[in-house]
């Protein structure tokens, strides 16, 4: 069988002149669809989509999109300006969620449910490498000069670090409880990782491996056991960070030098994935326990609306450049 | 020469094959069961039915193992169960005393209620860590504890607590007690009367059943008659066996629901929860044990886990420093039900959510929104530092 499946022309590599759609992609894990927002935050459609989508991620020209499906063990590739389903790689265990090589060929992928990492090969469909890691492999963060990747195990507690030319895990680096999600700071100097059961994020210097710090997160009137940290976005100049707080249903703005919590906005339930626009005014959260979307002005801090999604939604894509 | 320069190389090459699997230190967790123990014989209703047959957890703690095998890896041990079943009439004591000359400091217990108050006596201050993985018993935890017995299993308190918790919640606050014969029956009754109390809920009235089906005992055996004559909102049941209890929903005089052995029950794990990764240990436990995770199951795959994670916090192997950790408030331990667990130090028991289900769902989880404590909400369930009567020397 083989490991891709083409349905159409895929990834053609002269791309559309980038300016994107505006369309916003919200994948919904338990009703198995994709949530659609026109430019203007509008439900334009739900699709169907293959059973519990989680990860999403642009292609490299940024004309397709990829949805990790755990429930059929499958990426499937879309098209972004007519939402056709352009192909499929099969054969993918149990996938939480992925990145992208600077390559634009290799996916690096977390097989929740196997206790591995897996590395696929986007133009054969095969998997080239696989990596042991702990249970529950979740977060994967590849750097931008593509060396290293990161993922995140939730049960080990544990971030593993694997390099992309040895084809070896180098590192097992533990971190405090569940570890969760990642974000880099501009040159790759940073990893932040949540880690959803102690509250706070990490920080990891890339340099040394090693844990240099960490910001703890607990709103007025919480308890610490309230606060559980998911999704990590940090702005393209590396000023200001956005933490999901999951059950404490709010998203927290840090300023990532002084690794100081500057706010706290009030979101839907479990609040989880984040999504920024390319010019950074607007930020999205997924509420994965109240099926909505929250969308965030970044200069009031404030939220503007709400926009009712599927059920449970998790990711957010947008393709706004 | 040739030979042995490429056996070198071979050897090399495999070793960067493991970047960082390095020489790995034996950390044994034993795990001590007895053979032809009657909680593990079947119960048969009637023929072809069973009813409340249990098995042993042993599946629980072989997955906290294999969830242990990476964090191994990076801790530098490889984690083992030794799996160490006792013949009728062996001595418990004098197994754990030859495990322990071997080295092996760590013990989970699935063993009789009886056998574990022995050897939490025996062993009391020993610098071994003893699990009680089993039984909900509040003795365990009250007059028969001791500072080498730890509980990763809710107690019987915590469970009625949290069940009283949601019934007061929902206001259903006038209870019909219906309680069964045998001794199991009345401790259940009398945990949940406790309860009640110290929730303020009302007892309406504690009826005995009995299973039978004489006439001259209708006022025994007829659910209808049992469930009138009284006001209440909800009938809490005792029934150990199962087998009256099974026919009580849907025939109470009144229409009201059923909560206890049947209909809503306490427990500290269901194959349902789909909270807070969840889904995801179910699915393995699944897939491994190839049935469903029960709480005493999630007790002893958490007994594990625990050892694991002070190991990880401590990096120190030496019991004295483990108990220590555990029984500090640094203790994060992800337990799968979304509130971090630690040990309550005044009696070794695991601080945990309470999961409230059906045969199908997980209908709330306790301590409910709204039942406060001044230093963690989880010890509104159980007894609090000021209600124990454990003496810890």
């Amino acid at each position: 069988m083989p490991a891709l499946v083409l349905l159409a022309g895929l990834l053609s590599a002269d791309g559309a002149a980038a300016k994107g759609t505006g369309l916003v992609f919200v994948s919904n894990e338990k009703s198995s669809t994709i949530t659609v927002l026109d430019a203007n935050d509008q439900v334009l459609k739900t699709m169907e989509t293959c059973a519990r989508p989680r990860g999403m991620h642009f292609s490299q020209d940024r004309t397709a999109f990829y949805v990790a499906c755990a429930d059929d063990s499958m990426i499937a590739i879309y098209d972004v300006a007519s939402q056709e389903l352009l192909g499929r790689i099969i054969n993918v265990a149990k996938p939480e969620t992925f990145d992208l090589h600077p390559n634009g060929r290799h996916l690096y992928i977390s097989n929740e449910e196997d206790a591995t990492a897996t590395l696929f090969d986007l133009e054969t469909g095969e998997q080239l490498a696989e990596f042991e890691t702990g249970e529950e492999p979740e977060g994967v963060q590849i750097t931008s000069d593509g060396r290293l990747v990161f993922v995140a195990s939730e049960a080990a507690n544990l971030v593993h670090v694997i390099d992309t030319e040895t084809q070896d895990v180098i590192k097992d680096i533990l971190v405090d409880t569940r570890p969760r999600r990642f974000a880099l700071t501009p040159g790759d100097k940073e990893l932040w990782v949540s880690t959803e059961l102690a509250g706070i994020v990490d920080i990891i210097d890339v340099a040394t491996l090693t844990i240099v710090g960490d910001v703890t997160f607990l709103p007025t009137g919480f308890r610490k056991e309230q606060v559980t940290p998911v999704d990590v976005l940090i702005t393209k100049d590396g000023a200001r960070a956005y933490v999901a707080l999951g059950r404490a249903n709010r998203v927290a703005v840090v300023d990532v030098k002084q690794r100081k919590v500057l706010d706290y906005i009030l979101v839907g339930k479990r609040a989880w994935g984040l999504a920024l626009t390319n010019d950074e005014r607007k930020l999205y959260v997924a509420n994965g326990l109240s099926d909505d979307v929250s969308i965030i002005d970044t200069d009031s801090l404030k939220v503007i609306t709400s926009v009712p999604a599927g059920l449970v939604p998790y990711g957010i894509l947008i393709d706004d450049r | 020469m040739i030979a042995r320069s490429a056996l070198l190389l071979v050897l090399l090459i495999a070793l960067a094959g493991q970047a960082i699997a390095a020489e790995r230190e034996i950390f044994d967790f034993a795990y001590l069961m007895r053979e032809g123990d009657p909680a593990y014989a079947q119960h048969r209703a009637y023929t072809g039915l069973s009813l409340r047959d249990r098995q042993r957890p042993l599946e629980g703690a072989r997955l906290g193992i294999r969830d242990s095998k990476i964090i191994g890896r990076a801790l530098g041990y490889r984690f083992d169960l030794r799996e160490e079943t006792l013949a009728e009439g062996a001595s418990a004591l004098a197994r754990i005393e030859a495990l322990s000359a071997e080295g092996v400091r760590i013990f989970l217990l699935d063993l009789p209620l009886v056998e574990v108050v022995e050897l939490a006596r025996a062993l009391v201050t020993r610098d071994l860590l003893l699990f009680n993985i089993r039984h909900p018993d509040d003795g365990l935890r009250g007059g028969d504890c001791a500072p080498v017995l730890f509980h990763t299993l809710p107690s019987r308190a915590m469970l009625m607590d949290g069940l009283a918790q949601f019934l007061l919640k929902k206001n259903w606050r006038k209870v019909l007690v219906l309680e069964g014969q045998s001794a199991a029956d009345k401790t259940l009754s009398t945990a949940f009367q406790a309860a009640a109390r110290k929730f303020g809920l009302k007892i309406a009235a504690v009826r005995s059943f009995v299973l039978s089906n004489d006439p001259r005992q209708r006022d025994q055996t007829n659910l209808p008659i049992l469930t009138s004559g009284v006001g209440y909102d909800v009938v809490f049941l005792a029934d150990s066996l199962g087998e009256v209890g099974r026919y009580l929903p849907y025939n109470t005089k009144d229409p009201r629901p059923v909560v206890g052995s049947e209909g809503l029950t306490p427990a500290a794990w269901h194959w349902t929860w789909e909270r807070y990764g969840a889904p995801q240990l179910n699915q393995r436990f699944d897939r491994r044990a190839g049935r469903r995770m029960t709480g005493e199951d999630w007790a002893a795959w958490a007994a594990v886990k625990v050892v694991v994670e002070a190991l990880s916090r401590t990096k120190n192997r030496d019991v004295p420093t483990l108990r220590r950790y555990l029984r500090g408030d640094q203790l994060t331990f992800d337990n799968y039900k979304g509130m971090a667990g630690s040990f309550r130090p005044w009696n070794n028991q695991l601080r945990q959510a309470i999961l409230l289900h059906t045969h199908n769902a997980v209908i709330a989880r306790a301590p409910l929104e709204g039942f406060l404590h001044k230093t963690n909400t989880l010890d509104s369930l159980g007894f609090d530092k000021s209600e124990t009567s454990c003496v810890m020397p």
